[in-house]
């Protein structure tokens, strides 16, 4: 037990780090930016109870409009897709999470993939739309949604493939 | 009651979700709003720390281009200097009552950002430094934002390229004013509304600060004129204006305090 909650510990901080100091610089043609500390909720064990995930979410967010000065953008986005993690998982999933026997190192590739980008989209767009809170400038809302996705998945996956453990 | 305790143990999970949510959208509808009170900025000590050892390193990368803005500057008040005519007439024969309107603090931009809609940078001085609220921001080539929120070493600056900022700027070669905004798109533009039909507006003409407000003094440089037409109503200009600085590279930056600030706003709060 206690040595998951270092991992996620120290998941959470290098996360953030990550996030803050290096990926919000990138501005890839502009404004195009990845936002990997999803990870964290993404990876987060799927046995363990939905309030303390909703919770960490919620900080996890905080912490990073904090350090971006975006009010509660990343707050709001982080804990709709922590409360609708069960529904993504059953969704990509399938059996295996009725099973409650979700490893993500031992999954399929295929699978991880639509969870990853079901999970993805949903936060993104929620996150610009806060951002924006506009309804006319909502073209812009979409067009930041697909970039930004499409940077973050490419770069959740080669994170997890970098370090996941091999199945023993 | 046993149904009530009952319905929220049930829906902890929703209940809990609806509760964070309602304090994420509380949290984003303050931050748009300019000078609401909010707590969650970069100004704090741990963002700011981290911010400031991150920015002590990167300082050196980009030493070279930095030391040559600020020669450029030297020797642009240099000329001024030698060439105005302060030395002859100007000579104050009671140095007490004499005291400067404004004073300028320097200042490091530890963090930047541009992509954002409303962006927002953090500076290496705070109320240690006597910095406080809507003091004026500016770089060597023209202006930056207004000071936001400040902590005891740090101070949040709403940047030119925030939606919510309001600045009044004028053209430089007659005095129609109005206000200097931002559309969200390029961070190399910003939008001048409100500038009468009546002025005599052309490509290339240099825009100013007006001095109308008590944050910036008259002649902050901004930018020039790139293109304008009329408003929906045709009675103002949209004036688009390319501005003099880099903001996705700014370092050194002047804090711009007004000395006779509280006098004016007491004059102005009891109209």
């Amino acid at each position: 037990m206690n040595s998951i909650l270092s991992i996620h510990t120290v998941r959470f901080i290098a996360l953030v780090i990550v996030q803050v100091l290096i990926l919000n610089h990138i501005n890839f043609l502009g404004y195009i930016n990845p936002y990997i500390y999803i990870l964290f909720i993404a990876l987060f064990p799927v046995k363990n109870n939905r309030v303390t995930l909703i919770l960490l979410s919620f900080l996890l967010g905080l912490t990073i409009d904090m350090f971006m000065d975006t009010g509660g953008i990343h707050a709001g986005a982080s804990v709709l897709i922590a409360y609708a993690r069960p529904v993504i998982l059953k969704f990509s999933f399938g059996t295996v999470y009725e099973h409650q026997s979700v490893k993500f190192n031992t999954v399929d590739f295929g699978s991880k993939l639509t969870y990853f980008t079901l999970l993805t989209v949903l936060h993104h767009f929620v996150l610009f739309t806060l951002e924006i809170f506009s309804v006319s400038k909502v073209i812009l809302i979409f067009q930041k949604t697909l970039f930004s996705s499409i940077f973050t998945i490419l770069l959740s996956v080669v994170v997890t493939i970098i370090f996941s453990r091999k199945p023993k | 009651m046993q149904q009530i305790i009952n319905f929220i143990i049930r829906n902890k999970n929703f209940l809990l979700f609806l509760l964070l949510f309602g304090f994420s959208l509380l949290f984003t509808i303050q931050s748009h709003s300019y000078h609401k009170s909010k707590f969650i900025n970069s100004a704090n000590f741990l963002t700011g720390g981290v911010y400031n050892s991150l920015n002590n390193i990167s300082n050196y990368l980009d030493l070279k281009a930095q030391n040559k803005l600020l020669t450029e500057e030297n020797k642009r008040l240099r000329i001024l200097l030698s060439n105005s005519a302060i030395q002859a007439d100007s000579v104050f024969l009671d140095s007490i009552t004499f005291n400067k309107l404004y004073r300028f603090h320097t200042a490091n931009v530890i963090k930047n950002s541009y992509a954002l809609n409303n962006n927002v940078l953090t500076i290496n001085r705070g109320k240690n430094d006597s910095i406080h609220q809507d003091f004026g921001v500016i770089s060597s080539k023209g202006i930056i934002g207004i000071v936001d929120k400040t902590s005891a070493n740090y101070a949040t600056v709403i940047s030119i390229l925030n939606t919510t900022s309001n600045i009044s700027a004028q053209l430089k070669k007659s005095n129609h004013f109005g206000t200097l905004t931002w559309d969200g798109k390029s961070p190399e533009y910003n939008q001048l509304i409100d500038i009468p039909k009546i002025a005599p507006v052309s490509k290339g003409d240099t825009i100013i600060t007006s001095g109308r407000s008590s944050i910036f003094p008259k002649g902050i440089p901004i930018g020039v004129v790139e293109d304008y037409k009329l408003d929906l109503a045709e009675n103002y200009y949209e004036i688009n204006v390319k501005l003099f600085n880099d903001m996705t590279s700014v370092e050194h930056v002047y804090i711009i305090e007004n000395a006779d600030k509280e006098e004016i706003q007491n004059l102005l709060s009891n109209n």
